[in-house]
């Protein structure tokens, strides 16, 4: 099946869990990890992955989970599909 | 290719911190195998092909929001000018249609729909006659609804007949929308040049040159703009002038991918992208900002004309590049009530009517939003219009005019017009009345093409 790339940003406090609990959430959802890098920039807790989307069936439960750690854990999170960057940054 | 961490950094920090939206996707719907002489049966097919076309746009514009994490904060419509179906319509049967398009809107939940309106700038069919007799009544009683009347073009002239009977509209809708402050003509422009696939509203119909049904984006993105210069405050104009086109180059792309992901899942084609730079209350969301950025200390002093030509050709520039099918009315507009920095500059007394008026040569469109006292004559409006117009058809550029007077409201005074449309301070208009010339009627002629300095 073709990929549906997806970018998930997310942004806040270090503390511990952080990346358990957003792969669990992303595994629920039958999605898959294709690449991820994280650094902590000024205290503050910096992942990007990259996702593939075509695996999972219910985007709005998706969302509704990531919403759910992002309040829990006080953190940011952004799911947008891949494409929107490589619009706006490529040619 | 891989992104960098830090250009996802800037797409999201557009979003989150500069009010980086497309602004409208709008659906260009054709109207004219309607046609009925029986006018209940003409609704109903209007209504019948509103919902058909449009009935899932909502929801398909709202879905790629969410998957591409940027708001589409619009979804409109726009129609054949209905003037063409009215032919053989009482004006009952007009205010009938309007109040059909209105409900069809609300039923889909678009936000407008656009194309109440008529092409009369050489001349006046039954159709569009029975439409302006009906423009006033139809604009009140109705919420989305959105009318535009083209009075002049570069090629035929102004057709000064049409230009005394808006001013005339405007007055008698002004009068009929007292206790909402005038709102009637938020919805009504009057053009010089329009052009047949603007997204944007109140201007926006369905030319006669399009397909049957079509979906054209406007983007937005002044916020995202007036950040990009904050952090150049020494760059010269020429530099100025490159980051103002890369910024644009990126938030053009942004709205031609989903402008193009809605048209696929619709299964409609793509038509234009409009590169407008359009502001909103919001904070920081300012076309006259970035004109302070650029070194004005408040819009409307000298220098501003200079400052709007410079950003308006480098949002053209930037927004050629990155899209195949630019068109509606690519630019800045410059409304005055939809754009914190306007207000200011004219509460602060630097920025006046005469000098809107000038910086409409430059612009992407006209006197846009402007509030003026309610004892503004018909005559008088109908001269500011036809002011408007001669800029327009002497530059061969699009100018419009959406003027609206405030009953009971005098030169200083601010007024709500509540959601998008903002807040407006009143102006005063000319006390020497310009009765004689538009009395006089008839046609301007359309003016040389050669010899033109």
């Amino acid at each position: 099946m073709e990929q549906q790339r997806a970018v998930i940003t997310v942004v806040g406090k270090d503390q511990v869990g952080i990346i358990a609990k957003v792969t669990t959430a992303l595994a629920d959802n039958q999605l898959n990890v294709l690449d991820i890098s994280q650094t902590i920039l000024q205290d503050f807790f910096t992942m990007m992955m990259i996702v593939d989307l075509s695996r999972a069936a219910d985007l709005e439960k998706l969302q509704a989970d990531l919403e759910k750690i992002e309040q829990d854990m006080q953190l940011q999170i952004d799911m947008q599909r891949e494409d929107i960057f490589q619009s706006m940054h490529r040619i | 290719m891989n992104i960098a961490f830090t250009e996802i950094q800037e797409t999201i920090r557009m979003v989150q911190m500069e009010s980086l939206d497309v602004r409208t996707v709008t659906m260009g719907i054709s109207l004219r195998d309607c046609i009925d002489a029986d006018a209940e049966k003409m609704n109903e097919k209007v209504y019948q092909k509103i919902v058909g076309y449009a009935g899932e746009l909502r929801e398909t514009a709202e879905q790629v929001e969410k998957e591409y994490g940027i708001p589409i904060i619009n979804k409109r419509i726009a129609i054949t000018p209905a003037a063409e179906l009215l032919g053989q319509a009482s004006t009952d049967d007009a205010v009938m249609l309007a109040k059909t398009l209105d409900q069809a809107a609300t039923d889909i939940g678009v936000d407008f729909i656009g194309g109440f309106s008529a092409l009369v700038h050489k001349g006046t069919t039954r159709g569009d006659n029975v439409l302006l007799k009906s423009l006033a009544e139809a604009l009140s009683e109705t919420e989305r609804v959105c009318a535009s009347v083209s009075v002049a073009t570069t090629a035929t002239g102004i057709n000064m007949d049409a230009v005394r009977e808006m001013g005339e509209i405007i007055h008698d809708a002004a009068v009929r929308t007292q206790d909402q402050n005038g709102i009637a003509n938020a919805k009504l422009v009057v053009f010089c040049n329009p052009v047949e696939d603007n997204p944007f509203m109140a201007g926006a119909f369905h030319g006669s040159g399009e397909g049957e049904a079509v979906i054209n984006v406007g983007v937005s993105g002044p916020g995202v703009v007036l950040n990009a210069l904050k952090k150049h405050p020494d760059a010269d104009l020429g530099e100025v002038s490159e980051v103002i086109k890369r910024t644009v180059f990126k938030i053009t792309r942004a709205g031609e991918l989903m402008g193009r992901v809605v048209a696929d899942r619709l299964e409609l084609p793509f038509g234009i992208m409009d590169l407008s730079l359009a502001p909103t209350n919001a904070m920081n969301d300012s076309v006259a900002e970035i004109l302070e950025e650029i070194g004005l200390e408040r819009v409307g002093t000298h220098g501003t004309i200079a400052a709007l030509a410079l950003m308006n050709d480098a949002v053209k520039k930037g927004g050629a590049m990155a899209s195949s099918y630019v068109g509606g009315l690519s630019g800045a507009f410059i409304p005055v009530s939809e754009d914190n920095g306007m207000i200011k500059g004219l509460e602060d007394g630097a920025l006046s009517l005469n000098k809107l008026e000038a910086m409409t040569c430059v612009c992407s469109v006209g006197l846009d939003m402007i509030a003026v006292s309610g004892d503004a004559t018909p005559a008088s409006l109908s001269g500011l219009i036809a002011d408007e117009m001669a800029i327009g058809m002497i530059n061969k550029k699009t100018t419009a005019v959406r003027i609206i007077p405030v009953p009971g409201k005098n030169e200083g005074d601010l007024v709500e017009f509540g959601g998008l449309l903002g807040r407006a301070p009143v102006i005063g208009i000319s006390p020497f009345n310009s009765d004689k010339m538009i009395a006089r009627g008839g046609r301007i002629p359309a003016p040389l093409q050669s010899l033109i300095n």
